[in-house]
């Protein structure tokens, strides 16, 4: 009996084009398994066979700190909101990292995983959602290097006062993270197209840096300009970090809300893009 | 009967050049200069600056349609460039087609590499789990099945060891152990069994030959027609993007053998309309034969054959005519041209037969065209005829009597235009 085509209970259908909202939602949490894999495999591969590995990760921000330290607080004698320039610039250095790492890691997912994606399909949106975890981890151990610092300074008498405000640590973390995911899948699924973009990224992300008060205080920007860096959503968030931990800064629930807000659009315009270049992006890269 | 797979009308193009993709450089510039009425800078000096550049697209599979029921295995073959891989990404979702709809019933896995995703820095257990993952395996189920895994391997002793101190064939093994625990209802699997020694090979066909009697429906691609034959009970056979033979399993090897083209092994030219030739020389007839002297058209590849053609001299020339044959593979390539020298003798004219012995191990498993040319050189080269492909020669790899001596134990296909044997030394010097 030849087989009849009525059938109608399909599995999958395979069409040239994705919908934009045709998402997988079932797939991309069944994929979770494979974002803690590929977690595990950047953390041995990084951390068991090498000692420099883990270490690298903690002389990055004490030398970054450092030369901050060092040309804006000495050299150009930038404000700190009266903080220890040390501290001030830790806070901002290991918090902001965390933001760009993550944009230039994940701005490559194509390109880098290349040889992986063109031998096994499996929702790929569990490469940036693992390199979010890694770069998670890599904050933490800075993190802890920075209250290290904290407890030091404190202890020597400095005026820094965390408080209760640092309970939102988890909401600043999961911004720093979504806007990290959003702008560097939105560059992943452009690359597909135009593959010089991912040299601006890192470039981009370097200037980002400067209209984002992580060496400067909000506080020390002329009236006139503070709304226009305030529509940098993560300005809000750095300035948040560091007022609870260090007890001052400039807190702004609204500045939050919206980083909040950009931040959930940033993430979903992201998705969606990258979802639909998934599909075809073997062809060009 | 359900349908497992049913693949409609599908095509899948690819743009030339495009490997790299476009620079956002490049198109702003073009972009700048159409704005400022400027031609294209990046158009070709002396090629036209047309709108839909479908020039530039080649199609690597075309209107490709076909139905798989539930527990059929089928196997896949065709040359390079055929479409096969193209068909197997599409299945494999690892890019999507052009035009068409695939439709799949029942959870599907495929194998396009042994081994996706494994890390040198990670055990042997931890490989198994991320690479069971990739393949669309669940955490419970690797649990599950670890240890009938890590027994099917052979690597027991070794699976805590990071697999970057394994020897590639127990890389090799353990890969292949994963795969071979696959659980979905559709299996697609490349030309993975290329690897690794034979014995392991064997296991592993036995192990896939049980997974498709279990209802499960195989998908199978392979130079290997040994294979395709224990293998599968349907194949169908591409050739330049399309389906040219959808059917029972030897008919479509012998057409793929035959690339479906009917060039014979045997042909008289004395019954043409036309004859081939000129005033100085006319070409009757060109055969090959086996070493034994039968015609064949079929020669083992360890065996020497003749090629051997006939041919008229009308008239007595006092320069020597020159036969000579022109190999050609399957890809149109020219592999190589071997000729002699015609002694004169008087009366020159008369017919005469010219044999060349083409050696045993020199060409490889495939299908070689030969060209029968008579030339001379007198004042220039004059040629009196040229037949371009008049014979077809398969050259035949028995796998299973030749795996040992002259594969060294690998299955796989050996690339190359030729696959001459040739003298080795290999001593210790330190």
């Amino acid at each position: 009996m030849p087989p009849s085509n009525n059938q109608e209970n399909w599995t999958m259908i395979i069409r040239p084009r994705r919908g934009w909202f045709e998402l997988n939602l079932k797939e991309l949490w069944r994929a979770r398994e494979l974002v803690f894999l590929f977690f595990w495999r950047d953390f041995v591969s990084i951390y068991k066979q090498t000692i420099l590995g883990p270490l690298w990760f903690l002389i990055q921000p004490i030398l970054t700190t450092i030369t901050f330290t060092i040309v804006f607080g000495r050299i150009a004698k930038l404000p700190t909101d009266g903080l220890p320039t040390f501290l001030f610039y830790m806070a901002g250095t290991v918090l902001w990292s965390y933001f760009a790492e993550s944009v230039n890691k994940t701005a490559t997912t194509f390109i880098s995983n290349e040889s992986l994606f063109g031998k096994a399909y499996f929702p790929r949106l569990a490469v940036p959602f693992s390199i979010l975890l890694s770069n998670l981890f890599t904050f933490a151990i800075q993190f802890l290097l920075f209250l290290a610092f904290l407890l030091y300074f404190r202890l020597s008498g400095a005026s820094v006062r965390p408080n209760l405000w640092i309970l939102l640590l988890p909401v600043l973390l999961l911004l720093m993270a979504g806007m990290g995911l959003g702008f560097g899948i939105i560059v992943s699924a452009l690359t597909t197209r135009y593959r010089d973009l991912r040299f601006l990224v890192t470039f981009g992300v370097q200037l980002l840096m400067y209209t984002t008060p992580v060496i400067y205080p909000l506080s020390s920007v002329p009236e006139a300009y503070k709304p226009l860096l305030l529509a940098n959503p993560l300005a809000a968030v750095i300035e948040t970090f560091r007022y609870a931990f260090l007890g001052v800064g400039t807190l702004n629930g609204w500045a939050l809300l919206y980083s909040a807000a950009f931040t959930t659009v940033l993430v979903m315009i992201g998705i969606l893009l990258f979802n639909r270049v998934e599909a075809t992006f073997m062809d060009t890269v | 009967m359900t349908i497992a797979i049913s693949a409609e009308h599908i095509s899948k193009s690819y743009r030339l050049g495009a490997i790299g993709g476009r620079t956002l450089a490049a198109d702003l510039n073009r972009w700048w200069a159409q704005v400022r009425g400027k031609p294209n800078p990046h158009t070709k000096i002396g090629g036209s600056d047309h709108g839909n550049r479908s020039g530039e697209y080649i199609w690597a599979l075309r209107d490709v349609h076909f139905q798989i029921s539930q527990g059929q295995s089928v196997g896949i073959i065709g040359r390079n460039g055929a479409g096969k891989s193209t068909l197997l990404k599409l299945l494999s979702r690892v890019t999507a087609p052009t035009t068409g709809v695939i439709k799949m019933h029942g959870r599907i896995a495929s194998l396009l590499e042994v081994g996706t995703g494994f890390h040198p820095e990670l055990t042997g257990r931890e490989n198994i789990f991320l690479n069971g993952a990739i393949l669309g395996m669940h955490r419970a189920e690797i649990r599950r099945k670890l240890d009938e895994i890590i027994d099917f391997s052979g690597v027991e002793k070794f699976i805590d060891t990071p697999v970057k101190r394994y020897s590639s064939g127990m890389y090799v093994r353990l890969a292949f152990a994963v795969a071979a625990h696959l659980e979905t209802e559709i299996l697609i699997v490349d030309e993975v069994l290329a690897v690794g020694d034979a014995d392991f090979q064997k296991k592993c066909l036995g192990k896939m030959d049980d997974v498709s009697k279990h209802g499960r429906t195989v998908l199978f691609v392979s130079h290997n027609m040994g294979m395709i034959n224990s293998l599968c009970g349907r194949c169908i056979l591409l050739n330049k993007g399309g389906i040219t033979m959808d059917g029972d399993v030897a008919t479509a090897i012998n057409h793929y053998y035959g690339d479906g083209i009917d060039t014979p092994y045997s042909v008289n030219f004395s019954g043409h309309d036309r004859t081939i030739g000129d005033a100085y020389a006319t070409l009757l007839e060109a055969h090959i034969e086996n070493e034994n002297g039968t015609p064949a058209g079929e020669i083992d590849i360890r065996s020497p054959f003749f090629v051997k053609m006939r041919y008229t001299i009308r008239q007595d020339i006092h320069f020597e005519p020159i036969p000579n044959f022109h190999f050609y593979n399957s890809l149109g390539q020219c592999v190589f041209i071997s000729s002699t020298k015609q002694p004169v003798v008087s009366p020159m004219a008369g017919t005469y037969e010219a044999t060349c012995v083409v050696p045993g191990y020199l060409l490889n498993d495939e299908t070689y065209l030969i060209g029968l040319a008579l030339t001379f050189v007198h004042s220039g080269v004059h040629v009196s005829f040229f037949e371009q492909s008049a014979l077809a020669v398969i050259i035949r790899d028995p796998i299973e009597e030749t795996i040992d001596q002259e594969r060294n134990g690998y299955s796989g296909p050996i690339p190359g235009a030729i696959r001459p044997k040739l003298k080795w030394e290999v001593k210790k010097i330190l």
